[in-house]
């Protein structure tokens, strides 16, 4: 059994009264992508923040390439090859395409020349080459959700953690998305995202793990999860596996 | 990337100033002019670059000013001597204010309000500690000689604060064009989104606000030398605070000549404010506060940003423009 | 140790200043809770109101007390339409923006009254502002007595205010959920302004509270805007509560370091305490997260 590159052990986040993350385990398989769903309020971000360093969790241990790095700040996991998007998208408003992406270029380059360039090597391979003197705040939302990812794969990270990467897109442009999903996959980073487009899930997601109200109730297969009625009952509510069936449908 | 020679060519052509002229009303003008923008370019790189408004440079510039003064009038040290040890104890000071208030996790409205406790603080030691003249203050003795930083006309003084206005400006460049000013720009845009990318967000603002300091040291070391006598007030007086700051802002926060700009602007205004209602104390500063506020709701970009939108609109339609040449010459 | 004789007065007293420091910080942490400010303008406006309270008294021979009935409105309206004319336009809503703009104002107002009265310190002399009530073993001067009392009348009349008025239910819901305010139908921008004009009408009675007692000269307002700089922030900002508590708390501090340490070292301690509060917990004790 190959070692996961990431393990999240019995995690739980504490704020205060509420319980964000009730012993969360889920693991990554390196080169593989893993999706994280599950209905809003589920404790995904918390569960992002909490890998990525923003938040040190309450219980349990964050072990990435067997090492423990719960607590770790986030600019030490970065370097460390942990990258995150965010789900609310913010460029850097005042500078260009290409200027924002090299802050993530500069991880492993000091020169601005240098930094520069890969910025435009990256820009081309999320499909942002022409937009790359421009400045980020003119982009649509599509451009900004590529520069999001393009800012993060700048920083050649071997874990790339996607938060709802495609959320606010229209059909066509998820289409699109896919394939630049799949061309970081196929260069051997690891992927876990956090998706409630179920189309993309089940067409990028090799494993998926359902996080509801903190607690992780199902893992497994897309097209397993699909059809786990625990998982219908979390997004739709209590019984509403049990009314689906009733009404003749088996599909979630 | 954006070259020094605007830099170089514009200091060339205001150093040849006192070749033209004797007149020491417009040499005086241009050196307190100079000295607010050097001050201003020290505010500039951590708040208009930085993005962490500090209400209280004095606490450097005073600094700067106490120590040059200081050492030379109660230990003899010499006056260029003292120059240094002043920038660097005024970079001192700024480290430790800034290693306090970010490992607190400080921004925005409190630390802007930590910077002005922290002048405030400073200036009352100095208007009661015995070693800074207390009330009295501190007189610098008359001893125009060269060696002592001191000269019998005012071209020398010109040529100097010119040249630190230009290293200034030159420092500032080389931060744009490296990787810590795209760091330092990040952390101004977005501090978590930075530290996802890898940005040591704390090092990087400590840097920042140790080079700002440093600069706003400078000023107060030369304005020692110049004027010969500081107290409490001069030094680490809200006035140098408020200019500091004033000065980026209405020349454009966050570029290479806004500070040089905004002092040229916000003195030469100062000016006619003095010859049109006389020479009473305040009324300076009630303009550079009415000039603050309409800035912030007229021209939030500064001058710089004004010449850049003009640029942009004189250019001949055709493809979007660059975004990287629509934000102002430096 | 120090008799209580000595030490009860001292703690009286200290109470009866420490109210209109929590008068002062009130109105500021009141700006804050609604509308998420840090109004650096208070001390400049204190100062005026000061201002204001003197030239009542000398050319028109209002006592204090007397002048707050017509000061009270007049800097409840000039507190609004700064807001609802100058900050909030010229800020657009932006942190940075209203940090400079407040900055601004104070710059004007306080050397506008440096301009037109000169540096000069002044004080007036109340007929009756060195009569003494006696309570138990302590002789406590009027002014400070009446000014302790007129602050827990205006807290309460604050509270009634935000409890039982329209507006101060609109108040609330702003300070709470700005958004959801606006969505109900209620004017942001008119609550962001009776808020700030409430803020500075505290400032108004303060100031004739203050008079009979205390100097005026351009810079009066900023020492004790700081001391209420520091109240809020121990006390959290935008906790009214913490305001009030946190006054007086500082006020018998004062009192008593006044007793121990004496006069000079008192003001750099009331900065250096800011400091540290800042430096270690700007959410305070009561309030919430900075």
């Amino acid at each position: 059994m190959v070692e996961p590159l990431l393990r999240v052990e019995q995690v739980s986040m504490r704020f205060g009264g509420l319980l964000a993350v009730d012993r969360a385990s889920l693991s990554a398989k390196a080169g593989c992508i893993t999706a994280l769903i599950g209905p809003n309020g589920a404790g995904k971000t918390t569960l992002f923040s909490i890998i990525s360093g923003f938040l040190s969790p309450s219980d349990g241990s964050v072990v990435y390439d067997r090492i423990d790095i719960a607590g770790d700040p986030p600019h030490r996991l970065a370097r460390r090859g942990i990258a995150r998007t965010f789900q609310i998208v913010q460029p850097f408003a005042g500078l260009t395409v290409r200027e924002n992406i090299a802050v993530g270029a500069h991880l492993s380059r000091p020169g601005r020349a240098d930094a520069l360039a890969a910025a435009g090597d990256v820009a081309r391979a999320v499909g942002l080459g022409e937009m790359l003197d421009r400045s980020a705040a003119n982009l649509t939302v599509a451009g900004r959700k590529r520069l999001e990812l393009a800012r993060a794969l700048a920083i050649e990270p071997r874990l790339l953690l996607l938060d709802e990467v495609l959320a606010g897109l229209n059909p066509s442009e998820i289409r699109d998305m896919v394939p630049v999903i799949l061309a970081i996959r196929d260069r051997g980073i690891t992927i876990i995202m956090i998706e409630h487009v179920m189309q993309a899930v089940i067409s990028l997601a090799e494993h998926v793990f359902v996080l509801a109200e903190g607690r992780v109730i199902a893992q497994g297969s897309p097209q397993a999860i699909a059809s786990d009625p625990r998982v219908v009952e979390a997004y739709l509510g209590h019984g509403a596996a049990g009314r689906m069936i009733a009404a003749g449908g088996s599909h979630a | 990337m954006r070259g020094l020679a605007p830099i170089l060519v514009a200091v060339a052509l205001l150093a040849t100033v006192p070749l033209i002229t004797s007149s020491n009303v417009v040499l005086n003008f241009l050196v307190t002019t100079f000295l607010i923008a050097l001050v201003g370019q020290g505010w500039n790189l951590l708040g208009g670059y930085g993005g962490q408004y500090s209400f209280g440079h004095a606490a450097f510039f005073g600094t700067g000013a106490y120590v040059t003064a200081v050492l030379q009038v109660r230990y003899g040290v010499n006056a260029w001597l003292g120059f240094c040890i002043g920038i660097a104890a005024g970079a001192l000071v700024g480290a430790v204010i800034g290693a306090l208030s970010f490992r607190s996790g400080l921004k925005g409205s409190y630390f802007a309000l930590v910077t002005l406790a922290f002048a405030e603080v400073l200036r009352i030691i100095a208007s009661v500690a015995p070693i800074t003249g207390a009330g009295v203050g501190t007189l610098i003795k008359l001893d125009l000689r060269p060696e002592a930083f001191q000269f019998q006309s005012r071209a020398p003084f010109y040529w100097i604060v010119l040249g630190l206005v230009g290293i200034s400006l030159v420092l500032v460049r080389m931060i744009e064009n490296s990787r810590f000013g795209a760091y330092l720009i990040a952390v101004r845009e977005n501090e978590d989104t930075a530290k996802a990318l890898g940005v040591d967000t704390m090092i990087v603002k400590l840097g920042a606000m140790t080079v700002s300091a440093m600069i706003a040291a400078a000023g107060g070391c030369f304005y020692a030398q110049y004027f010969l006598f500081i107290d409490a007030g001069i030094a680490y007086g809200p006035w140098i605070s408020i200019e500091a700051l004033l000065a980026p802002i209405i020349g454009g926060v966050g570029t290479v000549f806004g500070p040089l700009l905004g002092a040229l602007v916000v003195k030469t205004l100062g000016e006619l404010a003095k010859l049109a209602t006389g020479d009473a104390p305040g009324l300076d500063l009630v303009l550079y506060g009415c000039i603050l506020i309409l800035a912030v709701a007229f021209a939030p970009r500064g001058i710089a940003g004004i010449l850049a939108d003009l640029r942009h609109r004189l250019r001949p339609i055709g493809p979007a423009a660059p975004a990287s040449q629509e934000r102002g010459n430096g | 140790m120090v008799s209580p004789v000595i030490l009860v007065p001292a703690i009286l007293n200290g109470l009866m200043t420490g109210a209109v420091y929590a008068l002062i910080a009130l109105g500021l942490t009141l700006i804050y809770g609604v509308l998420h400010i840090i109004n650096f303008a208070h001390g400049a406006l204190l100062t005026a109101a000061m201002f204001a309270a003197f030239f009542a008294y000398r050319l028109l021979g209002l006592d204090p007390y007397v002048a707050a009935v017509f000061l009270t409105p007049l800097f409840f309206v000039l507190g609004y339409l700064l807001q609802r004319f100058i900050i909030g336009p010229a800020a657009r809503g932006e942190d940075r923006n209203i940090l400079l703009v407040t900055l601004g104002l104070a710059v004007v107002i306080e050397n506008a009254l440096l301009y037109a009265f000169r540096g000069d310190t002044r004080t007036i002399n109340l007929p009756y502002a060195f009569n003494v009530v006696e309570i138990g073993t302590a002789f406590l001067a009027v002014p400070r007595v009446i000014a302790f009392v007129v602050v827990i009348v205006v807290a309460l009349g604050l509270w009634l205010i935000m409890q039982w008025t329209d507006t101060g239910k609109a108040i609330r819901a702003v300070a709470k959920e700005k958004l959801g305010a606006e969505l109900s139908g209620i004017d942001v921008a008119h609550i962001y302004a009776v808020t700030f004009g409430l803020g500075t009408a505290c400032l108004a009675i303060a100031a004739c509270l203050l008079i009979p007692t205390y100097y005026v000269n351009p810079g009066a307002g900023n020492a004790f805007v700081l001391i209420a700089f520091t109240i809020v922030v121990l006390g959290g900002m935008g906790s009214v509560a913490g305001a009030l508590v946190g006054g007086l708390f500082v006020g018998v501090v004062e009192s008593l370091s006044g007793l121990y340490l004496g006069e000079s070292l008192g003001q750099i301690g009331i900065f250096v305490m800011f400091i540290i509060v800042l430096l270690f917990r700007p959410n305070g004790l009561f309030g919430e997260r900075a």
